[in-house]
């Protein structure tokens, strides 16, 4: 069970993380630029199994 | 897009940077120069097969001494952002000598946790420990295994086999999941393998270290199983009178499940013990959270604490340095064994080459570490 819950968790993880990079290339403002790109690293660094 | 490749390119390089750090800390080689008193390294997994090759198939140092006796069990690294609790166990596996009974030692009984800091702590990845070959480099750790070797956490954590309901975060808590279970997470069975060690192995007394925030009331003292309370009331007097220091004595509570002076006391033969030493890193209302901080023990956000009758034990400017901790445990060990020897002369584990707490004072607990470079790489062993 706790595997079946780990693999939506990843897959949930790298969609929100393609939301994310979708959102940033959208943006017309550096700000929101930027911003998508830092919260986009945890996701990132959580994928790779890093943090 | 030329402004967006750039963000873009800036956000990577902070990626890369923080996945580096984060990479480097969990897979920092801790080396251990086995003392002449080690006679072989065995791991968890010789004790029950399924943790064998996971992050937590610890090594277990053997000492055996040319007499028979009793045998004793250290842990260490049960909470690895105990440190004190790790260096005292460094400390015995590289420089005790047994003349009889046996020693089992676990420097990072938890390796999970050891790989891993708090999330949103901001602690630092790793400290260095200074010696006279330059210093000794060790991970930081923290009290959870690491998400990343066991997920999901439940809503709410139920003890096995008591069904005890205790925090969620604590399915990861090594000293909250004794005894153990076969078929249980990664945390649970780490517990299983260490309890059948210490049934395989017969073992006397098994003793865990740790360290406790100065607002936590159990500290500076012997948590005590009750087949253990005599030993631990006679350790806490000769201590006080002779060691230079004190320490207390509590009863293990039968109510809380999980811990390790309850649990291993009653699931086998084995007393058990847990020594807790001063931490003001982990005082809530500590200032910044940093190697000077770790290995200092001095904080002025928890000195003012104090001042206003908020700690259960005292502090000043001089803080509670990693070489006071660290003697603390390794004299309150070696007063344990000695009055447990003096009693049972035929169970006797006598210990020789470990340092009391007045000797780490004043030369350092890097005094007593190994320098791996000058030894057989062949025996050195790597946490």
């Amino acid at each position: 069970m706790n595997t079946i819950v780990t693999v939506f968790y990843y897959l949930m993880t790298a969609f929100v993380a393609v939301l994310l990079v979708r959102n940033f290339l959208k943006r017309k403002s550096w700000q929101e630029e930027a911003l998508y790109i830092i919260v986009l690293i945890p996701f990132l660094l959580r994928l790779l199994r890093l943090k | 897009m030329i402004r967006k490749t750039a963000i873009a390119a800036l956000g990577a390089a902070l990626a890369i940077a923080a996945g580096l750090s984060f990479y480097r800390s969990r897979h920092l080689a801790e080396p251990v120069v086995p003392g002449a008193g080690v006679s072989r390294v065995a791991t968890l997994g010789d004790y029950f097969a399924p943790i064998k090759g996971t992050v937590n198939d610890a090594h277990v140092y053997v000492l055996e001494g040319k007499e028979p006796g009793g045998t004793v069990l250290l842990l260490g690294g049960t909470h690895p952002e105990e440190p004190a609790g790790r260096l005292a166990s460094w400390i015995f596996a590289e420089n005790a000598e047994l003349s009889s009974g046996r020693l089992f030692v676990i420097l990072t009984a938890n390796r999970s946790a050891s790989r891993v800091t708090r999330l949103g702590g901001a602690y630092p990845p790793d400290f260095t420990i200074p010696t006279s070959w330059g210093g000794q480099k060790f991970r930081m750790g923290d009290r959870w295994s690491d998400p990343l070797d066991q997920w999901p956490d439940p809503e709410v954590y139920l003890h096995y086999p008591t069904r005890q309901e205790l925090a969620y975060v604590d399915i990861r808590n090594l000293n909250r999941a004794f005894p153990g279970r076969p078929n249980g997470t990664l945390t649970e069975k780490t517990c299983y393998a260490i309890t059948e060690l210490i049934r395989r192995e017969e073992v006397d007394i098994a003793i865990d270290f740790h360290e406790a925030e100065l607002q936590y009331p159990v500290i500076s003292t012997i948590v005590a199983h009750e087949k253990g309370a005599d030993l631990a009331a006679a350790a806490s007097m000769f201590i006080s009178s002779l060691e230079g220091f004190s320490i207390g004595v509590e009863n293990s509570p039968k109510a809380l499940r999980g811990l390790s002076h309850r649990e291993i006391g009653d699931a086998t033969g084995a007393m058990s013990l847990l020594l807790e030493a001063p931490e003001p890193f982990l005082d809530a209302t500590r200032g910044r959270t940093d190697r000077k901080l770790l290995l200092t023990g001095q904080d002025e956000f928890v000195v003012r604490a104090g001042k206003r009758g908020l700690l259960f034990e005292k502090i000043d400017e001089k803080g509670w340095p990693i070489d006071v901790r660290v003697g603390r445990h390794t004299s309150t060990v070696l007063q344990l064994l000695e009055i447990w020897s003096g009693d049972h002369p035929d169970k006797a584990v006598v210990v020789s080459g470990v340092p009391r707490y007045t000797e780490v004072v004043e030369k350092g607990t890097g005094a007593f570490l190994k320098d791996p470079k000058s030894a057989d790489p062949a025996k050195v062993a790597y946490e």
